[in-house]
């Protein structure tokens, strides 16, 4: 019989050998799919085992993970959910991170190789791991004064400091509250995210940086900036202001809003242009510029380009396709194809505020170890200069103006000289036209610059969208803000 | 070339009187190598408790005693009465039932770490059956001094294997039903699976039987295709085992045992008569049987079904299946460590997908040194059976070791998605009463085995002819007085 037993003992060798051919398979071919599959709750539960750090503002923590009774070891909470939603975004078991959430992630789960050594401490000391804390450069008042002004209305807010490119205030409405997201009840998480899916409008897109809309007569600071830039222009600069504007080789006219009359005589200087907000006479200058100077100027502020990570991504603000002068004469007052993002609007305005020189924006102060060393101190770093101080100056000049005594005046605070351009965008015929705030204060010694948009509000920029600038410029100058 | 080489023949010879070589016990690799087991599994306990809660358990130390202790009482019974064992197979079986009982208290951590309420412990428990199984595996030894004796009660042990075996059929479903398999009898609160004692009643009777009638049943009747095919009514016994494998299917649902059953049968028929034509015969006859039972049975096509593909079934009848593939494929090359995956997210981790569990939290290299361990146990019994003298002993060891591997390899086939799923036990790692038990048993007869093949050969006491297996020239009636 042994000869049969050694066939049989070879064959138990054959067996095991399959058995282990096929373990090495599945867990070294198959490893990495089987680990990343949506099914795989390990993973998840690996990741809430773990004391997620804080994202703090002005001290406080607006997201901290707080330990729970339940299967997920942390929970996480946003004290003031709404209020921060924009850029917090949330941390769901079930969704998934966004916002700074998802962008500092490593950093937030202590995974981020700068905090390798806090890591190593953690493990011979026996200390629960921990993750690093974010801090953010948002001002807390002017984040309030934001939301507070955008309530009731859809739209967005982003706040500059312009000599650094600190984002001091980012909101957009509706809101959500990412608590509700970030909960450990499924079903309830499901059902909120249900209700978010069917709002109208769409409570979690992000107006501020990731949709762009035509910025009407905010765009005209481009424009100006451009002629200044020239060498021949200045604000006094006598330029045709007609009443109707028979757009160049085409039937198409072009009138100011509501038909009204730039000047009896059919021309006006620069500066007056723009604090009425003449269309016919920046639709002609641009034409007169020609789409090179008109489109190099808007590339230098930041437009055509991809949109910057701040660090969440942004979407890109555009001038469009220019065929013709006619349609050059469209785009030099901020409509056809030209998209910007509040974003990129808040940028023209700091451009201009900071002498011309324009601040890639950040909204990461820093990052700080668990034991509150400083692993990374943000480092302001220019982007571009789109103008010399010299212009900055005039532009500075004629935006004053526009809130003194133009279109601009419900930004108007006491004592204090704010520069300013409202934009009224058409969208569509029957449509509600967006409304725009851009400016900074004080024009003199500028510590803020805000962008305010408000989707179909319905208004012109200047009632609807420069009080809301105005609150929100306010709230940062009086907490001392810079 | 003439007187060239006496020498091997001496030394082949068995039984030349008197001066028999000293062949070396090996108990003290045997002690060695226990207490390697012993430490590995201490340690694992230490880990897993500092892991999982930050601080050795109190009862720690009683454990440490305790699974030494029962141990240490298993080799001094062997040192004693089986002196001439081999040496690795205890502590294979201490390797894994340490493992065993660590996954198991893990996996306990598990549930009271997620706050599930009434909780129970089932390491402690698993220990006691442990204890209970070193205890049959200790009377085992001192009953049967010598493995032949069994096969004078082949058919009284076959009886019992048959009534075991259909005892759940019979029985209402309350008692011996569990997620649709009746393979059980449960009362006063504990669950007896009795297919496990059913099987090594069976592999004795099979061994007995087969030793019996293997002349018989290798006379060939014509060859075909190479083969040469026994005689039409020789299909006898084969026939009805595969008969009986089908009832245990169809009456009890449990695929496990029908496979196990049939496998170790046609395998030790083999053996037995050094025919492979019984080997094909036996390949289409279960072919043939799974085919009927696929298209017959909903639930074996459902257990199909989820093997192709688990994961188009990921949350009806494939979650087990899934899950065990998720951790396994989390643990990757060298796992979570023991204590830091969530092997509880697998139901049942504990008992029939423990070595999902071994294989999350071990990783490729813990599994892969847990398959090895088998093969060491599972050869070992095979070299036993290699060597014994007896043609019974042979058979039976054959017959024990084989069912091992076989149920190793239809176990974690099944977990790893090689094979459909069965219901079928880890043998010593796998929470589960009987399943321990009963192989504590196998193991028993297995060193009893191995003492005889290894032992020197005794002087014959009585001259005359080899007491060979007595079934079918001598009934049973003749050795009683």
């Amino acid at each position: 019989m042994n000869a049969p037993l050694r066939r049989v003992a070879i064959s138990v060798l054959v067996l095991f050998t399959l058995l282990i051919v096929n373990v090495n398979y599945i867990q070294v071919v198959r490893s990495e799919e089987l680990r990343a599959d949506p099914g795989n709750r390990r993973v998840i539960y690996e990741e809430y085992d773990r004391q997620r750090g804080s994202i703090v503002v002005d001290g406080t923590e607006i997201a901290l993970s707080v330990e729970t009774d339940d299967d997920l070891t942390y929970l996480r909470q946003y004290p003031q959910g709404p209020l921060y939603a924009a850029v917090t975004g949330y941390y769901s078991v079930r969704y998934g991170a966004r916002g700074i959430e998802r962008t500092e992630n490593d950093v937030l789960t202590g995974d981020d190789a700068r905090l390798f050594t806090q890591r190593l401490s953690d493990l011979f000391t026996g200390r629960d791991p921990s993750g690093g804390d974010v801090v953010l450069t948002l001002d807390a008042a002017t984040q309030q004064a934001a939301m507070a002004g955008l309530e009731g209305v859809t739209g967005a807010v982003v706040a500059l400091e312009p000599s650094t490119g600190a984002i001091l205030a980012l909101a957009s409405t509706p809101t959500f509250d990412p608590n509700l997201l970030s909960s450990h009840d499924a079903q309830g998480v499901a059902d909120y995210a249900a209700g978010l899916e069917a709002a109208d409008p769409d409570p979690r897109l992000n107006r501020a940086i990731s949709d762009n809309y035509p910025p009407g007569s905010v765009f005209k600071v481009i424009v100006s900036a451009a002629a200044l830039s020239s060498g021949e222009y200045t604000p006094d600069t006598v330029i045709p202001a007609p009443d109707l504007l028979t757009l160049p080789g085409t039937s198409t006219t072009l009138e100011n809003f509501n038909g009204s009359r730039c000047d009896p005589s059919g021309e006006q200087p620069l500066i007056d242009a723009l604090t009425i907000s003449c269309n016919t006479a920046f639709a002609l200058l641009g034409i007169e510029l020609g789409e090179d100077r008109v489109r190099e100027m808007a590339e230098a502020f930041g437009m055509d380009g991809e949109g910057l990570d701040i660090p969440m991504g942004t979407v890109g603000s555009s001038v469009g396709d220019i065929e013709s002068d006619a349609a050059l004469g469209q785009s030099s007052i901020g409509q056809r194809d030209v998209r910007m993002t509040p974003l990129q609007a808040a940028m023209v305005a700091a451009g201009v505020a900071n002498d011309g020189t324009l601040m890639r924006p950040y909204l990461v102060d820093q990052l700080r170890a668990p034991d509150l060393t400083v692993i990374e101190q943000a480092d302001p770093d220019e982007l571009s200069e789109p103008v010399s101080p010299e212009v900055a100056d005039q532009l500075t000049e004629m935006m004053v103006s526009v809130v003194a005594e133009g279109s601009g005046r419900a930004a108007r605070i006491p004592g204090i000289d704010v520069a300013g351009k409202t934009g009224t965008a058409q969208v569509a015929p029957d449509v509600p036209d967006h409304n725009w705030f851009i400016g900074f204060a004080p024009a003199d010694d500028p510590q803020i610059a805000v962008a305010v948009f408000v989707a179909n509000g319905g208004g012109t920029g200047g009632d609807v969208s420069a009080p809301i600038a105005r609150r929100v410029m306010e709230a940062y100058l009086e907490g001392g803000g810079g | 070339m003439t007187g060239a080489d006496p020498a091997p023949q001496v030394a082949g010879a068995a039984g030349a009187p008197g001066t028999a070589p000293a062949v070396p016990t090996r108990r003290g690799t045997e002690l060695v190598m226990l207490a390697f087991a012993v430490v590995i599994t201490l340690a694992a306990q230490c880990v897993v408790d500092i892991t999982v809660t930050g601080s050795l358990r109190p009862e720690l130390a009683a454990f440490g005693g305790w699974f030494t202790a029962l141990w240490a009482v298993m080799h001094v019974v062997v040192r004693r009465f089986a002196p001439y064992a081999d040496p690795l197979l205890l502590p294979a079986v201490a390797l894994l039932s340490g493992l065993g009982l660590t996954m198991i208290h893990r996996l306990d951590l598990a549930g009271e770490q997620v706050g599930a309420t009434a909780t129970r412990e089932d390491a402690p428990v698993q220990l006691v059956w442990a204890t209970l199984g070193v205890g049959l595996f200790v009377a085992v030894l001192l009953v049967i001094r010598d493995h032949r004796l069994l096969s004078r009660f082949a058919y009284t042990l076959a009886l019992v294997g048959l009534l075991l075996l259909a005892l759940p059929a019979v029985l209402p479903a309350s008692i011996s039903s569990v997620n649709g398999a009746k393979i059980w009898i449960r009362l006063a609160g504990f669950s007896i699976q009795p297919g496990e004692f059913a099987k090594i009643c069976l592999i004795v009777f099979f061994a007995a039987y087969l030793v019996d009638k293997r002349d018989v049943l290798a006379l060939a009747s014509r060859r075909v295709m190479g083969l040469e095919l026994p005689r039409g009514r020789d299909l006898g016994p084969v026939v009805v085992a595969w008969l009986l494998s089908i009832l245990v299917l169809v009456f009890e649902r449990d695929l496990g045992s029908s496979l196990l059953l049939f496998g170790i049968f046609v395998v030790m028929l083999y053996v037995a008569t050094e025919r492979a034509s019984w080997l094909v015969i036996g390949v289409g006859l279960f072919g043939a049987g799974a085919f009927l039972a696929y298209q017959l049975f909903g639930h074996v096509q459902v257990r199909v079904d989820t093997w192709l593909d688990p994961f188009a079934y990921r949350d009806e009848g494939g979650y087990q299946m899934v899950q065990s593939l998720l951790g396994l494929g989390t643990g990757g090359l060298f796992g979570a460590g023991l204590g830091g995956g969530r092997p509880d997210q697998v139901p049942v981790a504990k008992s029939d997908f423990i070595a999902a569990a071994i294989g999350e939290e071990l990783g490729l290299f813990g599994l892969v040194a847990v398959i090895i361990v088998y093969l060491v146990l599972v050869e070992r019994g095979l070299r036993s059976s290699l060597i014994v003298r007896d043609a019974f002993g042979k058979l039976l060891a054959a017959g024990l070791a084989f069912a091992v591997a076989w149920q190793v390899f239809v176990v974690l086939g099944g977990v790893t998605g090689l094979l459909p799923l069965t219901g079928l036990t880890t043998p010593f790692v796998a929470y589960g009463g009987s399943s321990l038990v009963a192989n504590f048993a196998l193991l028993a007869i297995l060193v009893r085995i191995s003492d005889a093949a290894r032992r020197p050969a005794a002087p014959p006491v009585q001259p005359g002819p080899p007491q060979r297996a007595m079934l079918g020239e001598a009934p049973t009636e003749v050795v009683r007085p």
